[in-house]
């Protein structure tokens, strides 16, 4: 499933459409601290956290995720979103806290 | 076959911009359509040695050299030099602030990372001189 269909499907905000949101997702990452996220976060991973400071950009990208999905109506950092469309980086928003709404994407692409 | 060499200057402060000399080597690196999984492992590697010289040593520098057969990147910096490489080679292990942690950064896997995701590395130190940390990625 595409980032653009999960979008769709989940009603999460698309705060950013990199590539417009044509990547592939190829699994569910949950995790907030960024050096875990680096060690453990997949090519290609529906990334669901908290951290929506611009560093998280800088993660999902050299980790080659295929988007970002803030929980918790997590507090955004306009420079996050300025740097996700620099570097063609997919963000969704959505106000569920992190295991119901990785749970909900996990229904619709698995289920 | 030469190679293609790179140089970059880590800025000492400001935290936002790092992993901007990562993402364009990363760039660089998928123009020459180099295989993804190596990419993923530079940048990584790379991205983590970035983040230390700004937590820890005030920025540095860094070089790159692409050749044939390997990706070469060496991190200088000029800060306090690490006191013990083998417990900072632990994950887990870390000397970084609170202000560093809160950014989600700081809980030391750093170092276990980079050795993680290059194929060889070398740490150079000396107590109050500074860091050289050299680390090879094979091309596949």
């Amino acid at each position: 499933m595409t980032v653009k269909e999960l979008a769709e499907k989940s009603g999460f905000e698309a705060l950013n459409l990199g590539e417009e949101g044509t990547r592939d997702i190829t699994g569910i990452y949950c995790c907030d601290l960024l050096s875990v996220v680096m060690s453990k976060g997949f090519s290609g991973a529906c990334w669901v956290t908290i951290m929506g400071n611009i560093n998280a950009a800088a993660v999902a990208s050299l980790t080659d995720m295929a988007c970002i999905v803030l929980a918790e109506g997590a507090a955004i950092d306009d420079m996050l979103i300025k740097k996700a469309e620099q570097q063609d980086i997919s963000v969704l928003k959505s106000d569920m806290p992190i295991f119901e709404t990785a749970l909900k994407i996990n229904g619709i692409i698995n289920g | 076959m030469s190679s293609l060499k790179f140089h970059y200057v880590v800025d000492k402060t400001d935290f936002t911009r790092a992993g901007e000399a990562s993402s364009d080597v990363k760039g660089k690196l998928r123009k020459m359509g180099c295989d993804p999984e190596v990419i993923r492992k530079v940048a990584i590697a790379m991205y983590e040695g970035e983040i230390n010289m700004v937590i820890h040593a005030k920025g540095g520098v860094i070089d790159v050299e692409i050749t044939p057969t390997d990706i070469i990147l060496v991190l200088k910096d000029n800060g306090p030099g690490i006191a013990d490489i083998e417990k900072a080679m632990q994950a887990g292990y870390s000397t970084a602030s609170e202000n560093i942690r809160s950014l989600g950064f700081g809980a030391g896997m750093g170092l276990p990372n980079m050795k993680k995701y290059s194929d060889e590395m070398n740490i150079d130190t000396v107590l109050g001189v500074g860091t050289t940390v050299t680390m090879v990625v094979h091309m596949k």
